[in-house]
């Protein structure tokens, strides 16, 4: 199987899932118990007729056309990148909104992830070569960091960091009376406001990396092959890092894309925390005023941003596993 | 007779020295295992023994955002509840909840890991795709989304979803496992005599699976006590029922961190994370029962004044001190050896 053919195949497995994406999107609001649209005529008096009308389109309410219909239709808006109107900022589109917030998110926690692989990645090889160490020996200390609940943790660095010693700016993405565009002030701005945020990802997430990468090394130090480096009379950081290390990033690799989600769900809570401007706080937002069609373009879009970010880490992996190219894999 | 004497005894030093060594618990497994089975104790007794009601107000001046004394040992909220009787109650909400969710989605692994496996062909196909879709769309924003639309936020329906969405991790390792298993000769044998299938799947290959049944639970709990934590916390929860994470939305909402309220908002942070590690560190104790290496990697024989760990190579140590010039070149290769 070459890597073409592996690649289409996980090609289609993303499209399948896409496809779930979107089809979990229509049936949530169709089958959880409740009517939503009388929900938020019930909370919003003042919507207008037209909202109204667009509203119980969006959601089944209308009797226009069967359940295939709305389906057929509804897919056709997607693919259009129509995801409806907003309730608490009518008429702004659900797609314009998420157009303003998503670069923020996707700038912050993607240099935070990258970040944070990198360098839990490295301490792990290191705590698996000394092991014994003091790396080694801090280690399940480090599971009580990976045991407390993120926002808990963000909560205590703002309180220290923000509050007491004053070094950051507790919240926000910039400083009022900025005019976000590519100039220097704002970008000076952005970058300190997101300093505490991203500290406070790379921490919560790096302990995971570390302990994966250190217990597949351990195992792949007892090969044979690395003995045979060994006997060679190689150096050891030759042997640890090319032989080795090697080896036992696959797993990791692989790990990355299906921890993609648990990394978004920790962007949505930051965002709560430190009320960045990204897209989980206005899905937040969203949720907690009963905004339906924003609530539901927003899951939509964070799904398929970690499904094509886990394409991209099934190229890497093609990339560095040469296994993974010439045998059949699993889906 | 004489001379089957000793060799019955070292038999018998044999056999003991392997018991000893197989009840040998790691440091870890023993912390996890007591740190669990205590919040498992006070989520039993603690509503019991919490000295006042979780819900009573009361805002006298002395009342209101006290700092821990002997009246109130954790110190009191805002509007006057006392923080102690809230986390002992709060703890049971807690742990029930990631229990019975660790339960259902265990149960659900199971049952789709093992068909998968089992049966092989296009429901393993299906199956897998199904749990592999679950596995990349990503959980808390669905959740978010789930609940948002729940008209009621009950522990039910908490536990339902959670379960809905926690899982495919185990039906994923417990597929890889039961594909293995099935191959093997006494899967093989036992077909061979003509057992029905079910009798197979339980008598088989179920029981080879039970720490890896085990490691899954205890990570759905992890996961489960921790999201819903974090789901309370962004509100989306029972508010007639105290949980830890309903302790630190209230201490959120009551800016209890601007008001330097640290016995407001620690307590139940650590409980959390005392928990989690506790489940995290039980975890580990599974995984080296299960994959020996871990397990060796912490024992250590001293050669040469340095620690030696089972995987380490084989060390190459000087015999005799070499003489002259000529035997530096493989006594430098020697010494770098044991370097490594």
């Amino acid at each position: 199987m070459t890597s073409v053919a592996f690649f289409l195949r996980r090609l289609v497995f993303y499209v399948v899932a896409a496809w779930a994406a979107l089809t979990v999107n229509f049936f949530i609001p169709r089958l959880m118990p409740g009517n939503p649209v009388e929900t938020m005529m019930a909370k919003f008096p003042e919507l207008q007729p037209q909202a109204q009308r667009a509203l119980a389109a969006e959601f089944g309410a209308g009797h226009d056309g069967s359940l295939l219909h709305q389906y057929g239709q509804y897919v056709v808006d997607v693919l259009h990148g129509n995801l409806g109107v907003s309730v608490i900022e009518y008429p702004a589109k659900v797609s314009s909104i998420i157009g303003a917030t998503l670069p923020w998110t996707l700038t912050l926690v993607g240099v935070a992830t990258v970040i944070s692989f990198t360098l839990g990645t490295g301490l792990g090889i290191l705590a698996s070569w000394r092991r014994g160490g003091w790396l080694d020996r801090v280690l399940p200390a480090l599971t009580f960091l990976q045991g407390m609940p993120y926002f808990f943790l963000a909560l205590l660095v703002v309180d220290a960091f923000a509050n007491h010693l004053r070094w950051f700016p507790i919240q926000q993405g910039y400083s009022q009376g900025l005019v976000p565009g590519w100039h220097w002030p704002f970008i000076q701005s952005a970058v300190y406001h997101s300093v505490l945020p991203a500290l406070t990802i790379v921490v919560t997430s790096m302990a995971g990396w570390m302990l994966q990468m250190r217990n597949v090394m351990i195992t792949t130090i007892g090969e044979d092959y690395v003995l045979a480096a060994q006997a060679k009379g190689l150096s050891s950081r030759r042997v640890v890092v090319t032989y080795a290390a090697r080896n036992a990033i696959l797993p990791n690799l692989s790990g990355f894309a299906l921890s993609l989600g648990f990394v978004i769900s920790g962007a949505l809570l930051m965002e709560i925390v430190f009320s960045y401007p990204g897209i989980g706080l206005t899905l937040y937002n969203a949720v907690t005023s009963d905004d339906y069609p924003l609530m539901q373009g927003i899951f939509l879009i964070i799904a398929l941003a970690v499904l094509l970010a886990n394409l991209v880490a099934d190229a890497i992996y093609v990339i560095a596993d040469p296994r993974a190219r010439s045998q059949r894999s699993e889906a | 007779m004489t001379v089957a004497l000793p060799a019955r005894g070292a038999l018998e030093r044999l056999a003991t020295r392997r018991r000893t060594r197989r009840r040998r618990l790691s440091t870890k497994t023993i912390v996890g295992a007591l740190i669990c089975g205590a919040f498992l104790v006070i989520a039993v007794v603690g509503p019991m023994v919490a000295p006042y009601n979780p819900s009573t107000q009361s805002f006298a001046p002395v009342d209101i955002l006290h700092a821990p004394s002997m009246a109130h040992l954790l110190g009191t909220t805002s509007r006057g509840e006392d923080v102690l009787s809230q986390i002992l109650v709060g703890i049971r909400a807690t742990v029930v909840l990631g229990l019975l969710t660790g339960v259902v989605a265990t149960a659900l692994a199971v049952v789709v890991g093992i068909s998968a496996g089992f049966l092989g062909g296009f429901w393993d196909e299906v199956l897998s795709l199904l749990s592999n879709v679950f596995l990349v769309l990503p959980a808390l924003p669905l959740l978010v989304v789930l609940i948002g639309y729940l008209p009621s936020r009950g522990q039910t329906s908490t536990i339902l979803v959670l379960s809905f969405l926690g899982w495919p991790w185990g039906a994923r390792v417990i597929r890889a496992q039961t594909l293995t298993l099935r191959s093997r000769d006494f899967v093989a044998a036992s077909r061979e005599t003509g057992e029905r299938t079910w009798r197979i799947i339980f008598f088989e290959i179920l029981p080879n699976e039970v720490s890896l049944i085990a490691a899954s639970f205890v990570g759905t709990v992890l996961y489960a006590i921790g999201t819903s934590v974090t789901l309370a916390f962004i509100g989306l929860t029972n508010f007639s029922q105290w949980s830890l994470g309903l302790i630190l939305y209230w201490a959120q909402n009551g800016n209890a961190l601007e008001l330097n309220a640290w016995w407001w908002f620690a307590p139940a942070g650590l409980c959390v994370a005392l928990l989690g590690t506790g489940l995290v560190l039980l975890n580990f104790g599974i995984d080296e029962l299960g994959n020996p290496r871990l397990r060796e990697a912490t024992r250590r024989v001293r050669i040469e004044g340095r620690a030696w760990r089972p995987a380490d190579p084989t060390p190459v140590l000087r015999s005799a001190r070499p003489a002259g010039e000529a035997a530096r070149g493989t006594r430098a290769g020697a010494t770098r050896m044991v370097d490594q």
